[in-house]
């Protein structure tokens, strides 16, 4: 029980991140209906920013909170911005000119674009993984039985707690700004929206942006939460990410921050039940069980086909 | 003298707003990743920060003058009057080519081992370039033809190579048995996988067999017992002539056609074992075209609703051409087993997927010749990427030039969808058509009209 309760708080922890991935894929694919496959690699240039924008504050190791917590709050803002540039230029120089092209083009060159960031970052940064001290350490004991205690980390509170603020802050910007609004319309009836005046193209443009900047947040958590990133971390992730914008719902942001949730739990509690290694078939089975027998995911629409 | 002002303002100041847009943006770009290097200190020593203001200054510059460039480029064309009819027509593709480059290149592979040139090393290229000619063909049934997009196909060639293998080392198979077996087992899982998944659109399709490739890595990794983990299979056998073995024996290859031996023949051998595989993947596809089955593929490909609507069985229609490139996956994988004698999950990531996609959408959705140029400029460029040793001494000694291999197989892959989006060599348009054909180009899709 105790430690179902410590891999609950672990599972959350990771959920959170693959929660703030998904939100991109989720919102890309509502409104243009494409799979940002490059979505997964921008969250891995946000994790290098972090660890770069880390080392240039050069504060590692710091049991001071206050300090900590500040100096991560700028790093995420340094990151959310450099991600944001990264995201538009992706948009406008990979995806824009073939709106409107058939089906496979964006995603064959989302693929491309993947490829190329992945291996750009490994030919400028290098191959080796980057380890990282801890910028914030200690943590509290919750409970602390005969054989087991339960932690949560410092770090594991502010992750939570910052993907609680990011998510509250991100439904503001949906429910009530005009950014927002055309981004619902957008997602409802393109033509339309086009024909009532909106600059679609930049709806679609500042889309990419904050989801290229929520992805860069969930890669500072990454870094912070293990450690350790190299230039192939984006893959994995961003798979992941996916099965829970899918299992959620896509279309759905409520649905692609439960999905993340679920998914993080699914995949810590299967490796510590039943095995770390088979963790990553865990979470892609759940993918393809997910497409198989519910499409439209937990809290999506059923998608109609039209002509 | 407003109005003249108004209709033609100076452009120079755009020009150089836009430019220096373009570089403010270029330079946030590449500050994480041109200029500061994070680089790893000896042993637990933690990490540092380098500075490379060299690769940044380059960078930053070459993008600004692409940008002005570009912007000189566009204004002078929007200031020539003249009617531009090459944009609206699609440069027109010589359909003959084929039929006089395809043999020609048939009697190059074939004589190419006799070459006083044809040593080890040109030899084993030539193996590899055959290899991915004749993936890229399997492949190309998929993706070319019936339109689903595969991100997981080098799990279907996983699947042969570890059948080889394993039945070699379980049940003492010989290569010729196992070869069929490898095809039927792969496409088996081609027929696992599709059965469920291809009722979904093509973008969830790509995902799913991307995990799909994933999970068959990982299991090969971890089945340690099974697969040998991470240390892969070695000591697989080598295909033998018939029977006769290639060795220097008395019943070897030399000895029994009275030849001086050498090792080069098993090689030779090789070369044309892989030639014949990639001859019969050829000859399959393109009957397979002309067929009932390759129409409804492009069918499918063109429009799946009119498809569903004219009362075909599209999961079927699908399923077929998933298990038949599946198929040829499985007779590539087990040749690769054959000719490495060592395998492991290593060889089958998801680079290697993107590899052989790649070639494909370079080549030209669906054309067989273009799948050619793409392998040999993909191989070749690898080779003399490796040439390249003078870029040690801009990058740094652990530079390794062949690195840079995927970042332009992205970057091609990303130019050429943006130049043709259908493809370099061809047109993709459907082999039959109804009355006359359409003009397919990049500008006339991006119309709405492709």
């Amino acid at each position: 029980m105790d430690y179902l309760a410590q891999q609950l708080i672990n599972g959350l922890t990771l959920g959170s991140i693959y929660g703030l991935i998904a939100i991109g894929y989720t919102m890309v694919y509502g409104i243009i209906g494409m799979i940002n496959f490059a979505h997964g690699d921008v969250f891995m240039v946000g994790a290098f920013v972090s660890l770069i924008s880390i080392m240039l504050f050069g504060v590692t190791g710091s049991t001071d909170v206050v300090l900590g917590v500040s100096v991560l709050i700028a790093v995420a803002v340094i990151a959310m911005v450099i991600a944001g540039v990264y995201g538009w230029t992706i948009e406008r120089l990979a995806y824009r000119p073939l709106r409107g092209s058939f089906r496979l083009a964006p995603l064959i060159t989302a693929i491309g674009v993947s490829i190329f960031l992945q291996n750009f970052v490994q030919a400028t940064q290098g191959a080796r993984v980057k380890p990282l001290q801890p910028v914030i350490s200690g943590g509290f004991v919750l409970y602390s039985g005969s054989d087991f205690t339960v932690r949560i980390t410092v770090m594991q509170i502010l992750i939570i707690v910052l993907t609680v603020i990011l998510m509250t802050g991100f439904s503001l910007l949906i429910a009530k700004t005009p950014l927002g609004r055309a981004q619902r319309a957008c997602e409802q009836d393109i033509k339309m929206t086009m024909l009532l005046g909106i600059d679609v193209d930049r709806t679609i443009s500042m889309t990419f942006v904050i989801g290229a900047a929520l992805a860069a947040v969930a890669g500072l958590m990454y870094l912070l939460y293990y450690g350790v990133i190299d230039f192939f971390i984006g893959f994995s992730a961003g798979v992941k990410a996916f099965t829970a914008a899918v299992l959620g719902g896509v279309g759905s942001l409520p649905g692609a921050m439960l999905g993340g949730i679920l998914i993080g739990l699914i995949e810590v509690l299967f490796a510590a039940y039943f095995s770390s290694e088979y963790k990553d078939v865990a979470a892609f089975s759940m993918l393809i069980v997910v497409l198989i027998f519910m499409p439209q995911g937990l809290l999506g629409r059923p998608e109609i086909e039209k002509v | 003298m407003t109005q003249s002002d108004q209709s033609h303002p100076s452009p120079v100041a755009g020009i150089i707003k836009r430019s220096l847009i373009t570089l403010a943006i270029a330079i946030i770009l590449f500050v994480p990743t041109l200029l500061l290097k994070t680089q790893a200190g000896g042993g637990s020593e933690p990490l540092y920060l380098l500075y490379r203001w060299q690769f940044f200054t380059i960078g930053s510059g070459l993008v600004l003058v692409w940008r002005i460039g570009y912007e000189l480029w566009s204004w002078n064309k929007a200031h020539q009057h003249r009617t531009r009819k090459a944009d609206t027509k699609p440069a027109p593709v010589d359909h003959n080519l084929g039929r006089f480059v395809g043999p020609l290149f048939l009697v190059a592979a074939i004589v190419m081992p006799f070459m006083p040139f044809a040593d080890r090393y040109i030899l084993d290229i030539g193996i590899l370039i055959i290899t991915y000619v004749m993936l890229g063909w399997g492949l190309q049934i998929v993706v070319g033809l019936a339109g689903l997009l595969d991100l997981g196909y080098v799990a279907f060639y996983a699947v042969g190579a570890y059948s080889y293998a394993l039945l070699a080392e379980h049940f003492g198979f010989g290569f010729w048995i196992c070869l069929p077996l490898a095809g039927i087992f792969a496409a088996t899982w081609g027929v696992i996988l599709g059965f469920p998944v291809l009722r979904l659109r093509g973008d969830y399709l790509a995902i799913v067999t991307l995990a799909f490739g994933e999970i068959i890595r990982v299991v090969l990794l971890n089945w340690r017992d099974f697969t040998g983990g991470s240390n892969g299979l070695s000591n697989i056998p080598r295909p033998s002539f018939f029977g006769i073995p290639f060795n220097n024996g008395p019943d070897g290859f030399a000895a029994t056609f009275g030849l001086e031996y050498s090792t080069l023949q098993r090689l030779i051998f090789l070369y044309f074992l892989i030639l014949a595989l990639a001859i019969l993947t050829f000859y399959v596809s393109s009957r397979l075209r002309k067929l009932p089955m390759g129409r409804a593929w492009e069918a499918l490909r063109e429009d799946e609703i009119a498809c569903r609507s004219l009362g075909m069985n599209t999961i079927m229609t699908k399923l077929s051409a998933f298990a038949i490139g599946a198929m040829f996956g499985g007779f590539a994988g087990s040749f690769f087993a054959a000719k490495q004698a060592f395998i492991s999950p290593e060889s089958f990531n998801f680079m290697e997927s993107a590899t052989i996609l790649a070639i494909v959408v370079l080549g030209g959705m669906s054309s067989q010749l273009g799948v050619v140029f793409s392998s040999i400029v993909m191989v070749g460029g690898i080779e003399a990427l490796r040439q390249l040793q003078f870029l040690k001494s801009i990058f740094g000694q652990d530079f390794d030039p062949s690195q840079l291999r995927l970042l332009l197989f992205g970057l091609a892959m990303v130019l050429v969808m943006l130049w043709r989006p259908r493809g370099l060599f061809s047109t993709r348009t459907p082999t039959v058509f109804f009355r006359e054909k359409k003009s397919v180009s990049a500008s006339m899709i991006s119309q709405g009209r492709g």
